[in-house]
């Protein structure tokens, strides 16, 4: 029995390449469409995810300054450092004493003539904390716990650009969500009326295989195949519009990143990523094929 | 096997194609139904299959009243039929051995018994030489006997056989009448629908008789 089945579904299955075959013109412009459909939002992903990664690394710059108050002694130092080392989200810190920070602004173009005026150095000394995380949410949580020691005077970390990366990319994030739900509904769409042509055209083998004691889910069943089969085939094709586009992009981007003697390339979509889109596809076209089956096949009853 | 009790069917123009018919056929039994055209036999035959369903009155066949039957019992109800349509029914885009094929594809059998037994069905209608062949190169005749094939292929228990021999000249006729009496033979309840009154000149066989939507003696 579940032999037969499964022979069942492989007829069917074949049968249903058969016709994408029968009909390559129509069949390779409903795929490109789809393909690019898709592509768009998951193009989108994939540069925001690339961003994303940047950022992560760019994000292991200083991120926390501790300074220490002004009358700060050698034990005050090393209780901080103590302390800074029981925290394990702390990747690593550097200490700068308050003379290493005047040199440093007194080197520094446009604040010279300030420095030497100076009568003694009002910089106190700090510590410069690099974490793991480089959420905002953790970093203001991390600054409580500094400014709460009794050696620190003030904790300060420039969280802005990262609240605007993270701002940016939440909003590439719901354009990509509004991006993929439109598209989404317009592969559905024309999932829809591909499915309701082919009943029309099949109307009369429908109406036989009621006749002969057919079940519904016998009839839907090359309908749903189809709908799959295509859906996939637009996930490949948006896959593989993708790897284009980025090969493109890595060249360009080789050329003019050369010039800044740095290493950057944009990554392809993950395995997952990959799978996932394929899935995705794949069930919006079965979709598609459902809701038009769903709302075609009753109007055929035989007579 | 098969019984009417009070069963009526008018369509929604008002048109009343069958009128408190009373019927009853034994299983294993073969019957002809007569009546001019309009007198309500395909309506009569219909019914059997559920491809109409009653306006009122008792359906029954095998005990199992498919008066009330759901929806979804139909296909397994029409499983048990085998019907030869007035107009055929063909799927023109298959060839022979694929129409026949269609019955035992939907009932989910495997390839290797499906095959065998689509060309046991052909070899009793002698069709066997032309499984390859589309349905429309083939004569009237051989439509005719390629509807019987499909009808036959899942061996159902109730043949019904809509005017087969329609246009068909008397030879051919004559043929696929003894097809229709060598099933009875092996068991089946066939049930016949024709207006051809030189088909029944020298049958055993009952002959019931429609007009006007009732059932005459």
């Amino acid at each position: 029995m579940i032999r037969a089945w499964l022979m069942q579904h492989g007829f069917v299955f074949f049968h249903t390449f058969k016709r994408l075959a029968s009909s390559p013109v129509t069949v390779l412009l409903s795929i490109t469409v789809m393909g690019i459909a898709l592509s768009l939002p998951t193009g989108i992903y994939v540069l925001m995810e690339n961003l994303q990664s940047v950022s992560g690394q760019t994000a292991s710059s200083p991120q926390i300054s501790l300074f220490l108050k002004q009358d700060a002694k050698k034990e005050d130092i090393d209780k901080v450092q103590q302390r800074l080392k029981e925290v394990s989200q702390i990747v690593n810190y550097q200490f700068i004493p308050k003379n290493v920070a005047l040199t440093q602004l007194q080197q520094s173009s446009g604040t010279t003539d300030i420095a030497a005026n100076l009568a003694h150095n009002p910089l106190p000394d700090a510590f410069i904390v690099y974490t793991r995380e480089h959420t905002s949410d953790f970093l203001e949580q991390l600054r409580l716990v500094m400014q709460s020691w009794p050696e620190i005077a003030h904790v300060q970390f420039d969280s802005a650009w990262i609240d605007r990366l993270n701002a940016l990319l939440k909003l590439g994030r719901s354009l990509v969500l509004m991006l993929a739900t439109l598209l989404s509904i317009a592969i559905i769409a024309i999932m829809f009326n591909t499915i309701r042509l082919q009943i029309l055209t099949k109307r009369d083998e429908i109406e036989i295989s009621k006749l002969i004691g057919a079940t519904d889910s016998f009839i839907r069943r090359p309908f749903l195949y189809f709908g799959a089969i295509q859906g996939v085939s637009g996930g490949i094709a948006a896959w593989l519009i993708i790897m284009l586009g980025i090969d493109v992009l890595n060249r360009e981007l080789a050329q003019f990143v050369q010039l800044y003697d740095f290493n950057i390339e944009i990554q392809h979509l993950s395995l997952q990523d990959s799978i996932s889109l394929l899935l995705f596809s794949a069930w919006l076209g079965w979709l598609g094929a459902r809701i038009s089956v769903a709302n075609h096949l009753w109007q055929i009853e035989p007579k | 096997m098969i019984t009417f009790k009070n069963v009526s069917k008018r369509y929604p123009d008002g048109y009343t194609a069958l009128n408190n018919v009373d019927l009853a056929v034994e299983s294993g039994e073969m019957v002809f139904l007569t009546g001019h055209s309009g007198a309500g036999k395909s309506t009569l035959l219909k019914l059997i299959a559920a491809i109409e369903r009653p306006t009122s009155g008792v359906i029954a066949i095998s005990g199992q009243n498919i008066a009330q039957l759901k929806p979804a019992a139909i296909p397994y109800l029409r499983r048990k039929i085998g019907f030869i349509f007035q107009d055929h029914k063909l799927l023109f885009d298959r060839n022979v051995f694929e129409n026949v094929l269609l019955p035992l594809q939907i009932s989910n059998f495997d390839n290797n018994t499906a095959a065998s037994r689509v060309r046991a069905a052909l070899d009793k209608v002698s069709l066997l030489k032309k499984e390859k062949v589309m349905p429309i190169t083939l004569s009237g005749g051989e439509r005719q006997r390629l509807c019987i094939a499909r009808a036959i292929v899942h061996r159902p228990t109730i043949l019904i056989a809509d005017e087969p021999t329609g246009n068909l000249d008397v030879d051919y006729a004559r043929d696929i009448m003894a097809m229709f009496r060598s099933f009875n033979q092996v068991g089946v309840t066939v049930l016949i629908a024709t207006h051809d009154a030189s088909l029944l000149e020298d049958t055993q066989h009952r002959i019931l008789s429609l007009k006007q939507g009732k059932l005459a003696a």
